[in-house]
């Protein structure tokens, strides 16, 4: 049930900080409070910012951190870029996808966990990294792998 | 009671330093948190003050309290300054990175803190540009534009308001030089933008933050916040950016910042006369602001004195991937790629051969160890056919793909291109195509449309191995001199440098081409 008046009051809130080129701002203040930015959000910012329907879901759909539909319970995002590749992040990225039950970039059928790729979480020289719902993880190999993976059964 | 300081780095967290932080506090010592000294290998690092200062041990685990406490630990540094990877660097801009509590205003002064702003207020603006100007110093985000004469364009734009923009959406991969100073010296980077601000005549200032960085966000909100007396009237804001690598681009920056899609913007105009909100606007990296106030306040000659050719000053190096001792070498200009791999990062960590580093991260050239000898410096790096963007080094054992890392260069462009110009959002996802076809020898057959009688100038027949080749190189010299920005522009680096070196990864040994430019 999307709760349209309670999207309201948070965007009536953060109206009354005044803030220049609100829109970014404005999108994580709803996705920090809600989790997502419900589709059903999209006009009512666009009535308080004055901008079209159009100029916020082009916003939404340009930047990859923002959601239109709720997080699973846990977000494991795992780097796959350079640096943890070139310490073997391709085969840590295969074990985890296999060990969580999910592929790169899906959440699971059960809402229980979401594997995102991300890319680079600035800790390069100590990886593959990963950030396990917001907590950096470093050096994972397949032991880490296991923990993680029990981790978020939880 | 025992002073300890244990580093609250993102990287020092990941390695376990909350553990080793509560085990201290629980044994009774006075844990100082501090920003990290920048070896990864030696966090999470202890150091414990004693009569002779502080004596550093690393990599402590939450159970070697008693032993660091009593001096029996066998990780035992002594003092880190003596340590081989800290005792050849030159410390400017991260002098007090992993020595002062990052939040303490106390600490900040009295580590040479403010110097800089204080002895900038006591000058014309125009004085500052030309002390800025003096000291050589280049943008360190990666194009190495002078800074001085971007803030004298600025200073010389006359407008009802004016902006300071810092790039703190430090994507690439091999680089957290930005992501360390604002956790560990935040105020830093702060005197750095409120002398910008004196310089030009701005009077608010944006730091645009990646999302990936939740604890730089949150150490620069409180510096901004306990700092604010300090820099007024100058005011700053955080900005958090939401996961687009594009919004590195400064002009996709700035309309990010403007609540808009990050889409890159064509020059002219230049940031510095029509920027944010169309107001002339300073939009520079982290480390080019945070090299400031050392500028100010030990004399622009003091910074330009160190370097190597044009590039003046130092340079915070970050060495990364598959390495033995990466972390953050800040050193002038000069010291060569094969010291800083080898002797410095002292090899790989998996401890196999180097078959390849790549520098600048996503969009710079790999390098095979024969092109060691090359100086760390702007000018060296172009004429090798690569660039040192923003100082990372990614480290490649022999166990790498080299068409792999091609491949993933142009996947990695497809998927964070803005949109806006075709060789970087079309160029892209047709790049991925190609390599995979060049990879596994299947070259494209000759297609139903081409064999049409309407279609006159199309060869007809199935392409070759070196054609595919050859129309790769074709595409990226498109990419490379069609792209709007650096994304599309520069994702051929990666690509060619890896055809070029690397040739037999790609199914048989091309011959390298003469040098068309």
């Amino acid at each position: 049930m999307t709760d349209i008046a309670g999207i309201q009051t948070a965007i009536d809130r953060f109206m009354q900080s005044d803030t220049r080129g609100a829109l970014l701002p404005l999108l994580h203040a709803l996705q920090e409070e809600f989790g997502h930015v419900d589709p059903a959000a999209v006009p009512l910012i666009a009535d308080a910012l004055n901008l079209s329907r159009a100029e916020v879901h082009g916003v939404i759909s340009f930047y990859h951190d923002f959601r239109t539909e709720a997080p699973a319970r846990h977000v494991v995002k795992l780097c796959r870029a350079e640096s943890c590749q070139s310490r073997g992040g391709a085969a840590i990225e295969a074990q985890l996808s296999h060990q969580l039950g999910v592929a790169m970039g899906h959440a699971r059928k059960d809402g229980q966990v979401a594997l995102e790729p991300v890319y680079c979480l600035g800790l390069c020289a100590i990886g593959p990294n990963a950030l396990v719902d917001d907590r950096p993880v470093a050096r994972i190999d397949s032991a880490r792998v296991v923990a993680i993976a029990s981790e978020v059964e939880a | 009671m025992t002073r300890v300081f244990i580093s609250k780095d993102m990287a020092s967290l990941a390695l376990g330093a909350d553990a080793v932080a509560q085990a201290f506090a629980e044994a009774g010592c006075e844990v100082v948190r501090t920003g990290s000294h920048g070896l990864f290998a030696i966090e999470p690092l202890v150091e414990v003050e004693t009569d002779e200062g502080r004596v550093a041990y690393g990599p402590v685990g939450p159970d070697d309290v008693a032993a660091v406490l009593d001096g029996s630990h066998g990780a035992r540094i002594g003092a880190i300054g003596d340590h081989p990877f800290f005792a050849r660097q030159q410390r400017f801009t991260f002098a007090r990175c992993g020595v002062t509590d990052p939040l303490s205003l106390a600490d900040y002064a009295a580590h040479g803190g403010w110097k800089g702003l204080e002895a900038a207020i006591g000058l014309s603006s125009q004085d500052v540009v030309d002390a800025v100007k003096a000291s050589g110093l280049r943008g360190r985000g990666g194009a190495g534009f002078p800074t001085g004469i971007k803030w004298q364009t600025v200073l010389d734009t006359p407008a009802d308001e004016k902006f300071i923009v810092c790039n703190a959406d430090e994507g690439d991969s091999g680089t957290f030089a930005d992501r360390m100073l604002m956790e560990g010296d935040p105020y830093c980077l702060i005197e750095g933008m409120a002398i910008a601000g004196h310089a030009v005549g701005a009077g608010h200032g944006y730091i645009y933050i990646r999302s990936e960085y939740p604890f730089a966000i949150e150490a620069m909100r409180e510096a901004i916040a306990r700092s604010a007396g300090k820099i007024a009237p100058f005011t700053l804001e955080v900005r958090v950016g939401a996961g687009a690598y594009v919004c590195g681009e400064e002009t996709a920056l700035l309309d990010s910042i403007e609540g808009k899609r990050g889409q890159v913007r064509a020059k002219p105009p230049l940031p510095a006369i029509e920027g944010l909100w169309g107001k002339p606007t300073v939009i520079n990296n982290v480390l080019s602001l945070a090299a400031v106030p050392f500028i100010l306040a030990g004399g622009a000659q003091a910074y330009a004195d160190v370097g190597f050719g044009r590039s003046r000053g130092t340079m915070p190096i970050q060495i990364a991937g598959n390495v033995r001792n990466g972390g953050l070498y800040e050193v002038g200009f000069g010291v060569t790629l094969g010291e800083l791999v080898n002797e410095i990062g002292g090899g790989t960590a998996s401890g196999r051969p180097v078959r390849a580093v790549q520098v600048g991260g996503p969009l710079g050239a790999y390098f095979p160890p024969s092109m060691f000898h090359l100086p760390f410096d702007y000018e060296a790096f172009a004429q090798a056919g690569g660039l040192i963007g923003h100082a990372g080094i990614t480290v490649f054992d022999d166990s790498v793909d080299m068409a792999h890392m091609a491949r993933f260069a142009m996947e990695f462009c497809a998927v964070e291109s803005c949109g806006k110009c075709t060789p970087c959002r079309i160029g892209s996802t047709r790049g991925v195509e190609l390599i995979d076809r060049i990879v596994v020898k299947t070259p494209r057959a000759a297609g139903v449309l081409e064999t049409m009688p309407q279609i006159r100038n199309a060869s007809r027949s199935a392409r070759t191995h070196d054609q595919e080749v050859e129309l790769l190189r074709d595409l990226c010299d498109t990419m490379k001199h069609g792209s709007l920005c650096a994304l599309g522009g520069f994702t051929p680096y990666p690509v060619l440098s890896a055809l070029d070196h690397f040739p037999e990864d790609f199914g048989g040994g091309n011959a390298l081409p003469e040098a068309a430019e």
